[in-house]
Parts: structure tokens; C-alpha cells; sequence
């Protein structure tokens, strides 16, 4: 166990019981999680917390996950974190979209679990 | 004095007078400075329908009838005023086709038909006579009472004096050798008489003005005006009836026919034909004329009734005929100049109305009677004869004669029986006859040559048999057991109360039994068969006279002709010099140096046929033409293509535009339809990508809870049991999902059930609460209800307003604060129906959201609160509910101040229900595309 390596994750999402799955699964994986409800509290969030990863639903309330992204990338501070983008918009055009405002990975609910954390694990370089 | 040689100096100066009028007339027209061609000169040479008919015999029937002479000039006012696009018509018709003659006209609208163009001139001769007759005994008349100036003694001819002391025979002979003068000096193409226009102008002139001098006269002169005439009439009790200004009973029937046959008259008379079509200059003249000719005829009738008052006041119970009052008004009052004036006024109205029906008929008998049977009986000699032109002029002096002679016969016959008015209307009578063929020719195309010939012959009939031969049985020259028994004594066939028709005067009788018989017989002949290929040309020539810009007949004509038989042609009827210049000027309009350049195509053919139709008739010109000319006979398809040919342009035009313009409508409606389709492609992409939003939501915690647990199996109790709680609690938010889904899905399709029934608003809301206190109850929340009784039933749907109370009640507990909530339920009869109301005290909806929360999938949450479990399609659902019932849902809301949430149902007759599933039905419907045309 080496805990320096411990890595934060914060899960962005407005629907309570998705959050309790990503807390529950990225919690048995080993990292730090924090939850954010709306785009508003995940900037904030991540400002104050700088995650090594962003789980960004894109459907959210006060802020989208686009603007969040947006925001996320401006910002020279966080400029290494990683966003992954969770959306129940399955279309071309929306994964292009998170991707062309710089998400480094796109995934549609409901998702895989094991692909999830594959994904993250991935995206964290582990 | 009075002395006979200075009445004939005196008429004999007259008549030389308007011969060098006419001469001048002539020449000038002939140096190419017509003196005609004013508008006003037409509409006075029109006036030649006032005869001495006007002059005389207004007075006379006035004296008889009171207004009873107006009809006759009412009509040719109504005809001239409303009907000048008949006159119009007429007149393009004439001058493209060169008709010369009333007859001309009917018969070349009816193929150029020869037996037409006779029958119509028989009718025309034989009816027309007594009309001259009565001119006849007009002048002869006044004639006579003059020569015994001063004394007033009535003319009384002896039956047996000889025909030549008759003073009538030889004044028939002055008007003969007058007219052959006047109208027959040569022949021209257009047949038309500047000289005799001016000459007639002149007469009309004269005619008024010693019409005026006489009124003037008597009631200025004699009388002291209008009212003092009137005043001595109110105390005769004799005279009084004439002043009764309304007709009634029978005499409707008589003012209604007399109207109509003088309109007719105005319009068809041969010498009214002549003048208002044959010699009109330019068609734009008929514009004065329409208002100048029924101004000259109320002129001229200003004074026939103080004329006829003031001859019955001043000559009661003295013999003298109420027809020469305007004559011997001034006589008695030794008015020597005046009396000459009136004189030379009489002489004008007889002259100018002889001159110019002598000269129609005698053209009509020229050109449609004699012509054809001589080119009959010996067209080889008539072929051979180099010049023709001089026969043709022969022929028609010769016809100018016999009429007149006809005319005096009449006199002798039947002359004295009438009043001059009687005479004249039987004339009326008689050319009412061409209204038929002539209207019905102008205006339909079905009218066929036999149609015409039947409706003409019947209604000739009929008039000679009520009215020609009554005048003769009355004059003593037929039988009279013929008008009192019938004939053969059969009662039915009494001549003038046909088949029993009686209770009506003479002239009433014949118009309504010979208009019966001749409409009838027309239309219904004509419908015997379709017209032939001349019929149908010549009807498309007539009937859409004022559509062609340029007559269209060279086009119906195929065939070749040598040039030099054409002008040896034309020049045999018309003089060669006269058929040498006419041929030059068609060359020099044509931009050609002379005539050796000209072709003889179809349209020179028809030009040298037109020449002739103004000489011989349109009917003989044609067979002329045919036999120097070999023309190839068209087929009546052929004819129809043609004919078709100008009009289908203006068809396909007609046509293009019409398309064109469907073509643009049909755009714009597939561009909406598309907008509309776009527009409701974006909405259900919205609805759809919403609805899969929805329902990945609680799919993605459902697989992702299922997973945890398949993948873990030591997990923990208490995860286990949570996770698979969510998984259940995520399943029925599904299953509720797509309920409510489908529920919106049918609303809005329509397709939704409705029961309707009478409810109790007030049980269903307690019904409603008891289902959620529950909910309440878990929420620590207390509910409140303000329930009256007593309150009016509503009709709507139970179950449904069941679902919308639910869905607003459990809203309120979703955002009601714990354990402080408070829900009031309202109920209310209000303006609209009865008002129900649900108000919360949990943290309000901000004035933005309020309208939001409506729309499907749009739910706002607070921040601070967990998300609510809801679908988003509760409120707008409900929304929907309430509004098929005829009401409206709303919220009211202040943020921090709860929210109340309100609807209104009306209290509805079932007759609203109906409407507001109408209305609803309607703005849900799309409008349906336009397939039909696409």
C-alpha cells in the first residue's frame, strides 16, 4: 500500500444514486473520491481539491459538464487533470462535442463498470 | 298667306337644301374631310328614329292615353344608357366583317346563308311599309290641312279616287326620286352615305327645333305655362284621367311590352341599323350618344303633353284628329310662320325616316333578295357581264320604288283604320322579330342557320297573323268574321286572343305569342343539331367580336386565286376604277408599290370578298368569290383548330398563369408543410433524446448496482441490502417512466380515453388526500382542507383528475421542508367553475422556472435538496388533463414563499366538452399535405 500514490477522483453528477455506484466502485479501487451535484460545486471542487481525475456528467444543474470542462481546461492550475465524461446522450455529435473542449475519454450511461474503472485506472496511468 | 304655291316653294327649297348638304357631305368625304365624324352628328343622325310618328303621333296618343306615348322613347333610353355594349358589339361586328345591312348581318352570322339574309329582308320589306305608310299619311296629311289654311278641315280621302289625283301617290313618288338621289348615286364597299348623315343630322335638327317653337308656343303663347295648363285640365273631368301619371292593371303589361319593343326597335329597325351601325364613323362616338340621343328624345317629348291638353282644351268638341294638333295649334291662332316651321319640321321627320329605311331595305333587297336569285337563275350571264355595277345600282333604284309603292298601298289599304301610333307599332312589332337570331347570334355559339330560319319564320308568322292581318280585316279588306270568329271559326285560333290569351291589348298579345314562338323555335331547332364548320367560324367571329383586335376570317380560308380574276371580279360590281383604287390602297397598306406586287393569298381573297360583301352582300360575295377563287374546303375540325388557334393562346396563357400560380402556391404549401415537418422532426428528436435521457438515467444505476453485486459476492449486508433497495426503488422510477410517457404519447396523439361523468369535486379530493397521507405522514408534513359543501357537480374524467390531484399533491410533499411542511387543499367556486387549489410552504419556484416546470422532462430542483424523484412529465400531464376539460392549470409563486398551485375546471354544458375536444383536436392535428396536387 503505498499511499502517496493514492489518487483523487472527484464524481460530478446530479443523480444520487449514480454517484453511490462511482463512490461505491472507485472507492474499492482505492482512490479518494469526492462528489460534486452540480457544475458549479464540481468547479469549485476540483479548484480547491485539484483531482488527478474528473468524472463529469454531462446533464447537470447550474452548469453543464461541458462548461465545466471548458472551465476545467482553462485553467492553468489544472491543466493535468483528467476529465472523463459520463452522459446519457449517447450521440456522434456529443461525444465530439467533450471531446473537441478537451475531455480525455467519453463514456455513455449506463456504462460498464469494469470498462469504467478500466478507463480510469487507465487515464490515471496506473 | 298660306298659299299652296309657297307651301310646295317652300318644301321643294327644303328638300334642295338637304340635297346640297348631302352633296357636300359627299364631297367632302370623298376629299378625305368627313364632315360626319363628330360624335354629336351621330347621336343627332340617330334621332332619325323620331318620325313623324314623334311628331305628330306623340301628341295624338297623348290625347288618347295621357303618358301613354312615353314607352317609345323610354325604351331606345334604357337600350342606349344600359344596352350600348349590344350597340358596340354590333358595330365592331359590322365593321370587321363589312356587313351592310341588318339582314347581311344575320345571314353571315348563320354561314352567309342566302335563304337567311331573304327571309330576314321579306320580314324587313313587309314590316317596315306600314311604317312608311304612316309617313305617308303623315305628309300627305298635314299636306292638306295646310292647303285649306286658314280654315281647319281634317283630310278625308275618297276610297274610290283614282290612284293618280292622289296627292299620297305622287308625294310617295318626290320621296323615291329624293332617295335613289341621295342613296344610290354610286356604289361603294362599305356602303356607307356620309352625305345622307349629314343630311338626317340636319333633319333631327329641324325636327326638334320646330317641335320646341310649337310647345314654346302653346304653353307660353296660348297658355300661361305648365301650371296654368294643368289647373284648366283639373276642371275638365274629361281631361282629368289623362293627367293620371300611373298605368295600371293592363296597362303594366302595355307600358312593360311597349318598352320592350321600342328598345328592340332602337336596336333592329332597318334605318337604325343603318345609321347607328352601317354609317357609324368611330365606335367611339356611341359614347355621346349613349347619353345626347335619350337627351334629344326627352326634348322632344317636353311638350307633347301641353300640346295634347292645349289642343283638347282649345278644339273641344270640335272634329279635329289630336294627330294634327301640332299642326293646327298654330293655324288657328294664324301663326303663319310658325305653321310653316312645324310644317317643314313634319317634312323632315317623314323624309329623314323614308330616306333611310328605303335605302336599308332597298340594299337588303339588293343584296339578299335579288342578287342571289339572279346569280341563281343566271349565273353564267352575270359571270359574263363585264360591268356589273350599274345593274346593281338599277336594282336598287327599282327597290327603293317598290317599297315606297308598297308603302302608299298599304296607305290605301289600311291607312285609315289606325292612329298613326298603331300603324307604327305594328312595324315595332315586326322587327322585334330579329331580336333572337341578333342576340342570341352575338352572344351564343350554339345558334344554327335553321335555328335562325325556324325562330324567324314562326315569329313572322305569328306576327302577321295577330297584328298585319287584324289591320287589314279592320281597313275592310279582309273579312271580319276572321277577328271576331277566327279562323275557321275556331276560338282558339282567334288572331288576337290567341289560344284563349286575352284581357291584353293587341300589341302586348302578338310580342308575348311571336316571342314564344320565335325564341322557342330557334333555341329549340338549333339544338337539333351541332353547327357546321361556317356556322362555327362565323359565330366565333360574331361572338367574341369584341375579343379579336383584327378580324380573324383570312385565316378560315384556304385556297388560291389568280390576282387578275380577283380585280376583273370586284371591278365588274364596283366599276373597275373604284375596284383599281380599293386594291392599290390594300396594296400601299400593305407596303407593297402596287397591286402587280400583291399576292393573292387568303388574306387578299378575303379582302377582295369584303369589297364585294359591301356592294352585293356577304352571302353572294362569298359564292363570287368561290367562282373565280378555288378554295379548298375545310373540314369543321380544321375550322375549329383554326378558330381555336387565338383563342387556345390565350387559353395556354390563361392557363400558365394559372398553373403558374398553383405551381407557387403548391411551393409555399410544401415549404410550410416542410417547416412544420422540420419543426416537428426537431420536437420529437427533443422528445426522443429526453426520453432516452430519462430512462439511461435509472438504467445506469440499476446496471451498475447489478454489477457490484454480480461481481462481488462477499460484499456486505448492509451494501447489499441498499444496493439492491436502489436497484427496486431505480425500477419502479422505470416503470413509471414509461407510463407516463405513453400516457403524455396518447394525450397528445388524441388517442387518449376520456369517461366523462358527473363528479363531485369535493369527494375526489378527499379521496385524493386519503391516498397520500402516507406520504404526508412520512414527511412529518400536516395537510389542511377547505372543502365547502353544496358546490355544483363538473363533467370530466374521474380517474384523470384522480392523477392530476395525486400528482400535485405528492409535488407538495416532495419539496415540503421536513416535519415543518404544510399542504392546503382549496376548493372554490370562482368566475370560471369551481376552482381547486394546492398550496405548499416549501422554498417556492423562481418567476423563470414557473413556466419551465411545465414543459416535459424539466424539473427544478433545489440545490440544497436532494434531486426529486419525479419523471418530469407529472405537470405537464396534469397540465393537458386539465385543459381537454375545458379549464386551466397554473402555479403562483414567490421563492421562499411556497408555491400554490391552482386549477380551474368550468361548471360545462356538455356542448362546451364537445368544444374544447374540438378545438383541442384541431390544433393537435397537422394539417394534412396537400397530396392531391403534388
Amino acid at each position: 500500500m503505498t499511499t502517496t500514490t493514492t489518487k483523487k477522483v472527484l464524481i460530478a453528477d446530479d443523480e444520487q444514486n449514480i454517484v453511490i455506484s462511482l463512490e461505491f466502485l472507485l472507492g474499492r479501487e482505492g482512490f479518494q473520491v469526492l462528489v460534486a451535484q452540480d457544475g458549479e460545486e464540481a468547479l469549485a471542487k476540483a479548484r480547491a481539491e485539484k483531482p488527478d481525475l474528473v468524472l463529469l456528467d454531462v446533464m447537470m444543474p447550474k452548469m453543464n459538464g461541458f462548461d465545466v470542462c471548458q472551465a476545467l481546461r482553462a485553467d492553468p492550475e489544472l491543466s493535468a487533470v483528467r476529465i472523463l465524461m459520463l452522459t446519457a446522450k449517447g450521440r456522434e455529435t456529443e461525444v465530439s462535442k467533450g471531446l473537441g473542449l478537451g475531455a480525455d475519454a467519453y463514456m455513455t450511461k449506463p456504462f460498464s463498470t469494469k470498462e469504467l474503472v478500466v478507463q480510469v485506472r487507465a487515464l490515471l496511468g496506473l | 298667306m298660306l298659299a299652296s304655291p309657297v307651301i310646295v316653294a317652300a318644301a321643294l327649297l327644303y328638300l334642295g337644301l338637304l340635297f346640297a348638304v348631302a352633296w357636300w357631305g359627299d364631297k367632302r368625304a370623298d376629299a378625305g374631310r368627313s364632315i360626319i365624324a363628330s360624335p354629336t352628328i351621330y347621336a343627332l343622325s340617330m334621332a332619325v328614329y323620331c318620325t313623324t310618328w314623334t311628331f305628330y303621333g306623340s301628341v295624338g296618343r297623348a290625347a288618347v292615353s295621357g303618358i301613354g306615348f312615353l314607352p317609345i322613347y323610354l325604351g331606345p333610353t334604357l337600350v342606349m344608357a344600359l344596352g350600348w355594349f349590344l350597340l358596340l358589339k354590333m358595330i365592331r361586328t359590322a365593321k370587321a366583317n363589312r356587313i351592310t345591312s341588318i339582314a347581311d348581318f344575320i345571314s353571315s352570322r348563320y354561314g352567309k346563308s342566302h335563304l337567311l339574309g331573304g327571309l330576314v329582308t321579306i320580314i324587313a320589306v313587309i314590316g317596315v311599309v306600314p311604317y312608311i305608310a304612316l309617313q305617308l299619311k303623315a305628309v300627305s296629311g298635314s299636306v292638306s290641312i295646310l292647303l285649306n289654311y286658314p280654315e281647319i278641315v281634317m283630310p278625308h280621302r275618297s276610297e274610290t279616287e283614282p290612284v293618280f289625283a292622289d296627292m299620297s301617290f305622287w308625294i310617295a313618288l318626290i320621296l323615291a326620286a329624293f332617295t335613289i338621289l341621295f342613296g344610290t348615286r354610286h356604289l361603294d364597299a362599305t356602303e356607307r352615305h356620309e352625305g345622307m348623315v349629314a343630311a338626317i343630322a340636319l333633319e333631327s335638327g329641324v325636327k326638334l327645333l320646330a317641335f320646341l317653337a310649337v310647345g314654346l308656343f302653346v304653353t307660353y303663347g296660348m297658355y300661361d305655362g305648365f301650371a296654368d295648363i294643368a289647373d284648366r285640365v283639373a276642371q275638365n273631368a274629361d281631361l282629368r284621367r289623362l293627367s293620371a301619371a300611373v298605368p295600371s292593371g293592363q296597362g303594366f303589361t302595355s307600358w312593360f311590352s311597349l318598352t320592350v319593343l321600342a328598345g328592340l326597335a332602337v336596336l333592329f329597325l332597318p334605318r337604325q341599323f343603318q345609321i347607328a351601325v352601317v354609317e357609324n364613323v368611330n365606335e367611339a362616338h356611341l359614347k355621346r350618344a349613349a347619353w345626347l340621343f335619350p337627351l334629344y328624345l326627352l326634348l322632344i317629348n317636353v311638350f307633347v303633353l301641353p300640346i295634347a291638353l292645349g289642343g283638347l282644351l282649345h278644339f273641344a268638341g270640335r272634329d279635329v284628329d289630336a294627330d294634327t294638333f301640332v299642326l293646327t295649334l298654330p293655324m288657328a291662332l294664324r301663326q303663319e310662320g310658325l305653321t310653316l316651321l312645324v310644317f317643314i319640321g313634319g317634312l323632315s321627320a317623314a323624309t329623314g325616316m323614308v330616306i333611310v329605311e328605303t335605302i336599308a331595305l332597298s340594299t337588303m333587297v339588293c343584296n339578299d333578295l335579288v342578287m342571289p336569285l339572279l346569280l341563281r337563275m343566271k349565273r353564267l350571264a352575270l359571270d359574263e357581264s363585264k360591268d356589273l355595277s350599274r345593274v346593281l345600282l338599277g336594282i336598287r333604284r327599282g327597290a327603293i320604288l317598290f317599297i315606297l309603292l308598297l308603302g302608299y298601298l298599304y296607305f290605301r289599304l289600311a291607312g285609315e283604320a289606325y292612329a298613326l301610333v298603331a300603324i307604327g307599332l305594328i312595324s315595332f312589332a315586326a322587327v322585334a322579330q330579329f331580336a333572337p337570331a341578333m342576340i342570341g347570334g352575338m352572344y351564343w355559339r350554339g345558334g344554327t342557320r335553321e335555328g335562325a330560319l325556324a325562330g324567324l319564320s314562326a315569329g313572322f308568322l305569328v306576327w302577321a297573323y295577330t297584328l298585319l292581318l287584324p289591320s287589314f280585316a279592320k281597313s275592310g279588306w279582309l273579312p271580319a268574321d276572321f277577328l271576331t270568329q277566327g279562323l275557321f271559326g275556331t276560338e282558339l285560333l282567334l288572331p288576337q286572343q290567341l289560344f284563349g290569351l286575352s284581357g291584353h291589348d293587341e300589341i302586348s298579345h302578338c310580342l308575348f305569342w311571336s316571342m314564344f314562338a320565335n325564341i322557342g323555335c330557334y333555341v329549340a331547332v338549333s339544338l337539333l343539331r351541332a353547327p357546321t364548320a361556317a356556322e362555327a367560324s362565323q359565330a366565333t367571329l360574331f361572338v367574341d367580336a369584341l375579343k379579336h383586335a383584327r378580324p380573324a376570317g383570312a385565316a378560315l380560308w384556304r385556297g388560291r386565286a389568280e390576282m387578275a380574276d380577283l380585280i376583273a371580279l370586284v371591278g365588274r360590281f364596283l366599276g373597275p376604277l373604284r375596284a383599281r383604287a380599293a386594291f392599290a390602297a390594300y396594296a400601299h397598306e400593305r407596303g407593297a408599290a402596287g397591286i402587280d406586287e400583291l399576292e393573292a393569298d387568303a388574306e387578299l381573297v378575303q379582302f377582295a370578298e369584303s369589297l364585294l360583301a359591301g356592294a352585293i352582300g356577304s352571302a353572294s360575295a362569298r359564292v363570287m368569290v368561290a367562282s373565280v377563287a378555288k378554295e379548298e374546303p375545310l373540314s369543321l375540325a380544321e375550322v375549329m383548330n383554326i378558330l381555336d388557334e387565338a383563342s387556345q393562346l390565350r387559353t395556354y396563357s390563361r392557363e400558365l398563369e394559372r398553373k403558374s400560380a398553383e405551381l407557387t402556391a403548391a411551393t409555399r404549401e410544401l415549404k410550410e408543410a416542410n417547416e412544420r415537418l422540420q419543426e416537428l422532426d426537431r420536437l420529437k428528436d427533443d422528445f426522443m433524446s429526453s426520453v432516452t435521457h430519462e430512462l439511461r438515467t435509472p438504467l445506469t444505476s440499476i446496471r451498475a448496482f447489478s454489477e457490484i453485486l454480480f461481481d462481488d459476492p462477499k460484499i456486505g449486508l448492509a451494501d447489499r441490502q441498499r444496493f439492491l433497495g436502489l436497484i427496486v426503488s431505480e425500477t419502479e422510477r422505470l416503470t413509471r417512466l414509461v407510463n407516463q410517457t405513453l400516457d403524455m404519447a396518447k394525450i397528445e396523439s388524441g388517442h387518449a380515453d376520456w369517461h366523462a361523468s358527473e363528479i363531485d369535486l369535493k369527494e375526489l379530493i378527499a379521496q385524493s388526500v386519503a391516498a397520500t397521507s402516507q406520504l404526508f405522514t412520512e414527511k412529518g408534513a400536516r395537510i389542511k382542507l377547505d372543502l365547502p359543501d353544496g358546490l355544483p357537480l363538473i363533467r370530466a374524467d374521474h380517474d384523470r383528475l384522480i392523477q392530476v390531484m395525486l400528482n400535485l399533491l405528492s409535488n407538495a410533499v416532495k419539496f415540503l421542508p421536513p416535519d415543518v411542511g404544510r399542504v392546503r387543499v382549496g376548493l372554490r367556486e370562482c368566475a370560471g367553475g369551481l376552482e381547486v387549489s394546492v398550496a405548499d410552504n416549501g422554498p417556492g419556484i423562481a418567476p423563470d422556472d414557473q413556466a419551465v416546470i411545465f414543459e416535459k422532462f424539466r424539473q427544478v430542483g433545489d440545490s440544497m435538496t436532494d434531486k426529486p424523484a419525479g419523471t418530469g412529465l407529472g405537470l405537464p400531464i396534469s397540465r393537458r388533463i386539465v385543459e381537454h376539460f375545458g379549464g386551466r392549470l397554473w402555479v403562483e409563486s414567490a421563492p421562499g414563499a411556497g408555491a400554490t398551485f391552482r386549477f380551474v375546471l368550468p361548471l360545462a354544458p356538455a356542448g362546451a366538452l364537445d368544444m374544447a375536444e374540438a378545438t383541442e383536436a384541431m390544433a393537435r392535428a397537422p394539417a394534412p399535405l396537400p397530396a392531391s396536387r403534388i
